[in-house]
């Protein structure tokens, strides 16, 4: 059956996008197929999940074309991946119903109707996300992200004014500048090995002289890097993300620099595990939670509050990976999984402020706990959330990675301990301030629009009910956080065992169908 | 493993200055920086592959003396990518400069068109700063201090306590 399941979440959205691209003229056409695929692939995606689960070695491999897993494109689905893809293809499905109501709502206003291109490209940047953590070998890694960059770039600049354009040309060129890190760590990495399969990878470079290895991990970790916006490489990030169109900006703070982690967690797991660079992943960890956090502090803008608060958070995932045992890796999947959620979550209930009070200027704002309850608490829920006040997952997250770093112990572990507790108080001080400040504080200027006018609801509607939506989906994490953080620490255990991915990818069990024989006669 | 030195010689050229091209504020010449590092990439992959050999058709030439499919099949992949890049960042570009065009502000010549601007954002915070340094003995945030700095608007009016 992973035959056939396996390459259709990139598959479908592919074929998908080019029948939107077709269908430009009929926008309720496109929005039902756009609709109807990205539901499909997530109840795809949830099925690789349980089958993944469920077999035997935790991970299922299958060659696309039906070539020996040595020569032919490998996809493979092991729990770390399986959950990437529930999480990941759960907030594409969910922000794209908030982007229909948000489209309908902004087309009312007398703007001109969402551009036509939206649809397709967005189901192209779904593709490129779950090519990503399908992927089993680097340069289809690397196909992966620069299909989910190609489509993030024209999302980001979408309509072409001028803020957008400027946050565009620090995006487009921070990302070449990391895809060409990327694809110079590949070239390194194939001189030295001669191939790149992930699963012969792991076999082969153990076998490297040590400063060979080094160097590959360098370049690798440096590209993903960039693109996960680890300090000292996330300084593109808020000033690109918070300009673009609400949905966008969720999709993108919440998925797209997680698909970096997700690659740095294989790459050290798979490839690296010698932990070579742990100590240094763990300073840097350290330094992009304060930086992150501090930046948030100072900002005057909701949304790039939101974004450095992204920043500082990704440290929470590299800290778990940084410490390089079961329970740092199970941390920071499970971390991983509630950051993705929450983030959206969070900048889609700016997004309805924002549509509420016109403004995310902090200073703007006011009142709105008397004027929108219901935006009050979708904000209120995950702002917490994203503190880590118990009981909530954020909080579940936050003591699984603390006690992994207090088993490990050493002084780094234990600093890392205190930056975290510390990234928690600074972000809780961070969001209070905005919630006083936005929703309890008295309103102060009246020239903003204190309440939509009414034909507006049912759209309105549709992008309120996304984000409760989601807010129901992170306080799900919290009520099965038990079997979710068993799964997360399954997850961890086999990528520390590396066998069950290498296995499922080289050592195949022959398919039960029959296979065609390769055309020709190759010796 | 066998590398041509004259490859690796031109790689290197190509990276200095396609890194050197990447700092100018120019996007256009950004542009042509990124255009070099793509081919340097390429060139790294090819000498990646291994010296090079008959074309990698059975029956042509023995096995060892063909050269290395793969990393071509990569380069191709990545050429691809890069001419599809690089004509979406002319467009960026082209559309910066159109932009400026529109809205032309004093004293800016037609080359500074092409440049990258610095992120409002970031000044208004930097702003700021300067301005916490002055008055330090008032850290809340004043809501007179963000109406300051917001473009054109009027100062709003001292907070009234809601009934």
């Amino acid at each position: 059956m992973i035959r056939v399941l396996a390459p259709l979440p990139v598959l479908l959205p592919l074929l998908a996008a080019g029948l939107t691209l077709v269908l430009g003229r009929f926008p309720r056409l496109q929005r039902t197929v756009a609709v109807a695929v990205l539901g499909a692939v997530l109840g795809i995606s949830v099925v690789l999940l349980v089958n993944a689960n469920a077999s035997a070695l935790g991970a299922e491999a299958t060659t696309v074309g039906g070539w020996p897993a040595e020569l032919g494109i490998s996809l493979v689905v092991d729990r770390l991946s399986a959950v990437m893809l529930v999480v990941g293809t759960t907030v594409t499905f969910g922000v794209l119903l908030y982007a229909i109501g948000q489209g309908s709502a902004d087309a009312r206003e007398g703007d001109p109707p969402p551009v036509s291109i939206f649809y397709p490209t967005y189901l192209v940047l779904t593709a490129g996300v779950c090519n990503a953590f399908l992927a089993a070998d680097l340069f289809n890694l690397f196909v992966g992200f620069e299909v989910l960059l190609a489509a993030s770039y024209v999302l980001l600049t979408l309509g072409g004014t001028g803020p957008r354009i400027r946050a565009g040309v620090t995006y487009v060129v921070m990302s070449l500048l990391s895809s060409t890190i990327f694809l110079i760590g590949i070239g390194f990495t194939y001189a030295a090995t001669g191939t790149l399969n992930l699963a012969q990878l792991a076999e082969r470079i153990g076998a490297l002289p040590e400063a060979t290895q080094t160097l590959l991990q360098v370049a690798l970790l440096v590209a993903f890097g960039i693109k996960a916006a680890v300090f000292p490489l996330s300084a593109w990030l808020p000033d690109s993300y918070p300009t673009a169109p609400t949905p966008i900006t969720a999709v993108f703070a919440g998925l797209l620099t997680k698909v970096g982690v997700y690659a740095i967690i294989r790459v050290q797991t798979l490839l690296f595990p010698s932990g070579a660079l742990d100590g240094l992943l763990l300073w840097t960890a350290l330094a992009t939670m304060l930086v992150g956090i501090l930046g948030a502090i100072a900002q005057t803008d909701l949304k790039r509050m939101l974004s450095f608060t992204l920043v500082s958070h990704i440290g929470y995932m590299v800290f778990g990976i940084g410490l390089a045992t079961t329970a740092g890796f199970a941390g920071a999947i499970f971390y991983v999984a509630h950051h993705i959620l929450i983030q959206t979550t969070l900048f889609l209930a700016a997004g309805l402020v924002e549509f509420g009070a016109g403004s995310t200027l902090i200073s703007r704002l006011g009142g709105l706990a008397r004027v929108a309850p219901v935006i009050a608490v979708l904000f209120f829920v995950p702002a917490m959330n994203l503190a880590g006040i118990p009981p909530l997952s954020g909080f579940i997250g936050k003591l699984g990675l603390l006690e992994a770093g207090a088993q490990v112990g050493s002084p780094l572990a234990w600093a890392l301990v205190g930056g975290s507790v510390l990234t928690s108080l600074l972000t809780l001080y961070a969001v209070a301030k905005v919630w006083n400040r936005a929703f309890w504080h008295p309103v102060e200027n009246d020239d903003a629009p204190e309440s939509e006018p009414g034909p507006m609801r049912s759209q309105v509607r549709l992008m309120v009910g996304a984000t409760a939506g989601f807010t129901v989906v992170t306080l799900g994490l919290t009520v099965f956080a038990g079997p979710l953080y068993g799964l997360a620490d399954r997850a961890a255990q086999d990528l520390l065992a590396r066998r069950p991915y290498v296995d499922a990818v080289l050592h195949q069990p022959a398919p039960a169908g029959p296979v065609a024989a390769p055309v020709g006669g190759a010796p | 493993m066998t590398v041509d030195l004259t490859l690796v010689a031109l790689t290197a050229v190509l990276y200095v200055a396609g890194f050197y091209l990447l700092l100018d504020r120019s996007l256009t010449r950004l542009l042509l920086g990124v255009v070099l590092l793509g081919n340097a990439t390429n060139l790294l992959l090819l000498s990646a592959g291994g010296p090079g050999g008959f074309a990698p058709v059975i029956g042509i030439a023995p096995l060892a003396q063909m050269s290395d499919p793969l990393v071509q099949a990569m380069i191709l992949t990545a050429i691809v990518i890069t001419l599809g890049l690089v004509a979406f960042v002319l467009a960026l570009i082209h559309r910066n400069f159109e932009l400026g065009q529109e809205e032309p502000e004093p004293g800016v010549t037609v080359e500074e068109l092409d440049e990258v601007v610095d992120d409002e954002d970031d000044v208004r915070i930097a702003l700021l700063a300067g301005q916490a340094d002055t008055d330090d003995d008032d850290e809340r945030d004043e809501p007179d201090d963000f109406d300051l700095l917001d473009h054109g608007g009027p100062a709003a009016p001292p907070a009234e306590r809601a009934p």
